[in-house]
């Protein structure tokens, strides 16, 4: 292979940002490739800055170079401005380690976790110079995998790539690895794909959608999506790592010579989650909670600030206060004498229900960020429909610890255009907000509380699949109601993202594979970076579906039946179908459901059907909280008393 | 790793010079405490490809180098405490250097003794801090900032600047030169927080000259002309780019390296800290070659 730095170091003074290509990073490994290795060009399909942090690839990065047949490179989507430079001069998509074409490589394999990106998956196999089609690739051109959340609707993107890997990848990778090598093997002459697919298809977790065909009726509704014969399983099941404490990934985690996003040490203390929001592809696709030993945290953590030298470090999951001994965990980090005095703990993804003081005077004793949390739902009423069960008087608890404890700026995130919305649900955040103000306004003279608003976008395997997404129009309207009600109100701001975005994501969300022709006419009229607002453009999107004989109505906004065949009927996350039904109906009548964790299995599947059980070192929920706790949940709605004279809307009384 | 202050001594015996404000007592004679120094200077590089990064770049990666090396370095008080670093003038993102500089503030109340029988490390401080730097960042002196010392920005007036360009004849670019010594004034335009501006280019460009070089394409192969400037750097540090703008706009500038800084006070030119043995003039050959 032959390094493309002497070409690409003249385009670097020109563009902006020149660090995303250069590599170098303190972790990298750039070891040569040897004859009997299978290269994997790891990529993130955004920019670097985005990709670089990400913990999935950075693990599979870390496995496959450890192997003794395997090296990996990564590789991210250039910017616009480094694209243009690149096609000028003939330069096609490179890794950052050697700067190694990436049809050098054998394997592209993509990182997929928003959907919005689907069309730069496209545009980053067009530029590495490759039919974007798979079914115009042939032996001599890498194989194109995807893994990632959104490969838990892979339909979309199943022309474009080879194999998806649903689940988590960390022991899969090493079956392909093998499979991949096993082929490469064989004489060059006699290579068909076609075998090399049939052994990808073989191994559990791995999906080759060109051996499953979607059937639909006259009418254009999908029928089924089977496989084309019977050496294939009609129903591909997720992998899942039963013990977390056997993978310790990354050991050494990547640290950029320039900025990204979560710049700092990552170490991620239990994957899974059982609070069963129903909005929540990842609670539902991550099943069931294993947890990292708190030993194991603590070591982790400290071998990576002494790698890193980074002074702040965030453990990570997705409801990191759930973590059993979280308050332990951090102070033993924060008091570690191998820290010094000065690391910060961050926790991403705070539930107010568990946040205590406690929690709160912890990680505030080095540095004060911003702090987040995420209600979801402005009103008790629609926090039953999404099973947040957040009730106020802990929501309350939660701001005013935090004001308590320092913190002058808090931010919450909300959903609109849930089931069964009203206009006082969507009403509900602005008083919400306003009262998180007053109790600020307790403690300091100036604070600010950010409600950030998005427009919710139903995800396959949950139990809002089959709900019909509110329209650009309707989001718009109940935006505008939002802001006229948050009018004025000193120190509450009120953000919300484009109504647009969401319908572009609604239509690669639930999309079925007749989709991909309407992100190929996408990509082919220049929609890349669409995460992007200054690139995103509907009008792109509206006019694709046109060509494609399809219409938002028909492809987002149009609620499913309880018997229509899904896209991803033939994909499983081990969530039995009647589980998420059920669910679905429990939420229409505004019923909640306790975490699993430490309360009856109500046999979603993710457990039994995989053979694998929770792994949570506490019996006991975390102090607060209202989910399985014993709770009373009768009075969720309950406004406490001290607010009843701010907001009279009457969501305060009891249902 | 603890960085026995005696580091200053390892490493400062060959590089701690006399600097202008007199020697410092006690280099050279580590078995006496060393003298209570509270900031020290080191030269680096910038080379190689990590010259994309930029200045902001350059000091989160001293942040994490220093906090990796167990250095007692200073903090500042407040709310939002940060450690007590100083850089020189930024550099350009893209241009190289070989010469660098950073102050930093130690903490008197955090300086280790040094431990009995402690090895010395290879290399000292400079050899230390560069195994915890990336490619391309190599140290390549340390010593006590002389008392009386301001700033780096205060203090340096002038940069030495090596470039290579394309677009012109080696003979046309020579009469461009001359052209723009012989001016009285050279005026270019720039962008200002979005708006354009006119500066006088001329009073900045002390020195300025073509290195010869052999008829053929050059050291690199692309057939690029190289040259050398000294550029002031007050009232405003003159970038290379904003040079080449002088020399004409069909030039494109491909390489740039700041290979010298200089203090000039009284009449007298002095470095910020002292050449070593190896001269900058002459760079590191082999941290180029490592990094490249």
């Amino acid at each position: 292979m032959e390094s493309l730095w002497p070409r690409i170091e003249p385009l670097l003074w020109g563009v902006a940002k020149p660090a995303r290509y250069i590599g170098g990073e303190q972790g990298a490994r750039s070891a040569l490739r040897r004859p009997c290795d299978v290269a994997w060009l790891l990529i993130y399909p955004d920019t670097y800055e985005i990709g670089l942090p990400n913990q999935g690839l950075q693990i599979l990065y870390e496995i496959l170079n450890d192997r003794p047949d395997a090296v990996a490179e990564r590789s991210y989507a250039p910017w616009l401005d480094m694209e243009a430079a690149m096609r000028e001069a003939g330069i096609p998509l490179f890794s950052v380690e050697n700067h190694f074409a990436a049809r050098a490589f054998d394997v592209l394999a993509f990182n997929l976790s928003a959907e919005l990106v689907y069309t730069n998956l496209l545009n980053l196999v067009d530029l590495a110079g490759m039919p974007v089609r798979s079914a115009g690739r042939d032996a001599g051109d890498p194989l194109v995998v995807a893994g990632g959340h959104c490969t838990f609707n892979p339909e979309p993107l199943a022309d474009f790539v080879d194999a998806f890997v649903l689940g988590d990848g960390e022991e899969v990778v090493s079956e392909m690895n093998e499979a991949i090598g096993h082929w490469l093997a064989g004489p060059p002459a006699s290579r068909e794909r076609h075998d090399l697919l049939g052994a990808l298809a073989a191994l559990e977790g791995v999906y080759v959608p060109s051996l499953y065909v979607p059937r639909y009726d006259a009418d254009g509704r999908l029928l089924a999506t089977e496989p084309v014969d019977d050496t294939v399983p009609a129903v591909v099941e997720k992998r899942t790592v039963a013990d977390l404490a056997e993978w310790p990934y990354p050991t050494h985690q990547l640290v950029p010579l320039t900025e990204v996003v979560h710049d700092r040490l990552n170490v991620e203390v239990f994957r899974g989650c059982t609070r069963g929001c129903r909005f929540c592809q990842a609670g539902m696709i991550t099943r069931p909670v294993r947890e990292r030993p708190g030993d194991q945290v603590r070591q982790m953590v400290a071998d990576g600030l002494e790698w890193s030298g980074y002074d702040e470090v965030a453990l990570t999951s997705l409801s990191t206060a759930d973590f059993s001994g979280i308050e332990d965990t951090v102070r033993d980090i924060i008091e570690d004498p191998r820290h010094g005095e000065r690391v910060s703990v961050s926790l991403p993804s705070l539930r107010v229900d568990a946040f205590t003081v406690g929690t709160a005077a912890q990680i505030q004793r080095v540095r004060r960020t911003g702090l987040t949390f995420a209600p979801e739902g402005g009103t008790w009423r629609m926090r039953q429909v999404i099973n947040k069960l957040i009730r106020e008087e802990d929501l309350y608890s939660a701001v005013d610890a935090a004001f308590s404890q320092g913190w002058r700026r808090v931010k919450l995130y909300f959903m609109i255009g849930l089931p069964t919305e009203l206009d006082e649900d969507v009403l509900g955040i602005a008083e919400l907000g306003k009262r998180c103000v007053e109790i600020g306004r307790r403690y300091h003279r100036s604070v600010t509380v950010v409600c950030s608003v998005g427009g919710f976008v139903p995800k396959p395997h949950t139990p809002f699949q089959w709900f019909g997404q509110d329209t650009v129009a309707e989001l718009r309207r109940k935006v505008v109601l939002l802001r006229d009600a948050g009018r004025g109100a000193r120190g509450l701001t009120i953000r919300w993202h484009d109504p647009e975005a969401s319908a572009a994501e609604g239509i690669a969300s639930r999309g079925d594979r007749r989709i991909g022709a309407v992100i190929e006419r996408v990509w082919r009229a220049g929609g890349t970076f669409q995460e992007w607002s200054e690139h995103f453009d509907l009008g792109l999107w509206e006019e694709a579906l046109i060509a494609e004989g399809l219409t938002l109505n028909q492809t987002v906004y149009r609620h499913r039946d309880q018997d229509e065949a899904l896209p991803w009927d033939h994909i499983s996350a081990g969530l039995h179908r009647d589980f998420l039904w059920d669910d679905w109906r429990e939420a229409i009548a505004e019923k909640g459901v306790e975490d699993c964790r430490w309360t009856p299995c109500y046999d979603c599947g993710a457990c039994t059907g995989f053979g694998v059980e929770h792994v949570v070192a506490s019996a006991v929920p975390p102090a607060g909280g209202s989910q399985g706790t014993g709770q009373d949940l009768a009075l969720g709605g309950r406004v406490p008393v001290r607010f009843v004279t701010a907001g009279a809307t009457g969501e305060g009384d009891p249902r | 790793m603890t960085i026995p202050d005696a580091t200053l001594d390892g490493a400062g015996a060959p590089t701690v010079p006399p600097n202008g404000a007199g020697a410092a007592p006690g280099t050279g004679r580590p078995d006496t405490p060393a003298p209570v120094r509270d900031r020290i200077r080191l030269r680096y590089t910038k080379l190689g490809k990590i010259r994309f990064t930029s200045h902001r770049d350059v000091a989160r990666m001293w942040e994490r180098a220093l906090r990796r090396s167990g250095m007692p370095v200073a903090w500042s008080e407040g709310f939002s405490p940060h450690p007590l670093l100083s850089f020189g003038l930024a550099l350009p993102t893209g241009c190289e250097s070989r010469a660098e500089y950073l102050d930093i503030r130690l903490d008197p109340a955090e300086r280790p003794g040094r431990r009995p029988g402690a090895a010395e490390p290879a290399g000292g401080l400079p050899g230390i801090l560069s195994g915890l730097l990336p490619e391309g960042i190599e140290v390549q002196a340390v010593g006590p900032v002389p008392d009386g010392a301001g700033s780096l920005q205060q203090d340096v007036t002038s940069c030495n600047w090596e470039l290579e360009v394309l677009g012109v004849a080696a003979q046309e670019l020579a009469t461009r030169i001359e052209q723009l010594l012989d001016a009285p004034s050279v005026v270019i335009r720039r962008q200002r927080k979005g708006r354009q501006v006119e500066d006088d280019l001329r009073p900045s460009v002390l020195a300025l000259a073509p290195i010869e070089v052999a008829a053929g394409p050059g050291p690199r192969g692309d057939g690029a002309l190289p040259l050398r400037a000294e550029l002031a750097t007050h009232p405003r540090g003159v970038r290379p780019g904003e040079l080449l703008e002088g020399l004409g706009t069909d030039l494109v500038l491909v390489r740039a390296c700041r290979t010298h800084q200089w203090i000039e006070r009284d009449g007298a030119r002095t470095e910020p800290l002292a050449s070593s043995g190896t001269e900058p003039g002459n760079g590191a050959p082999h941290a180029q070659e490592r990094a490249s």
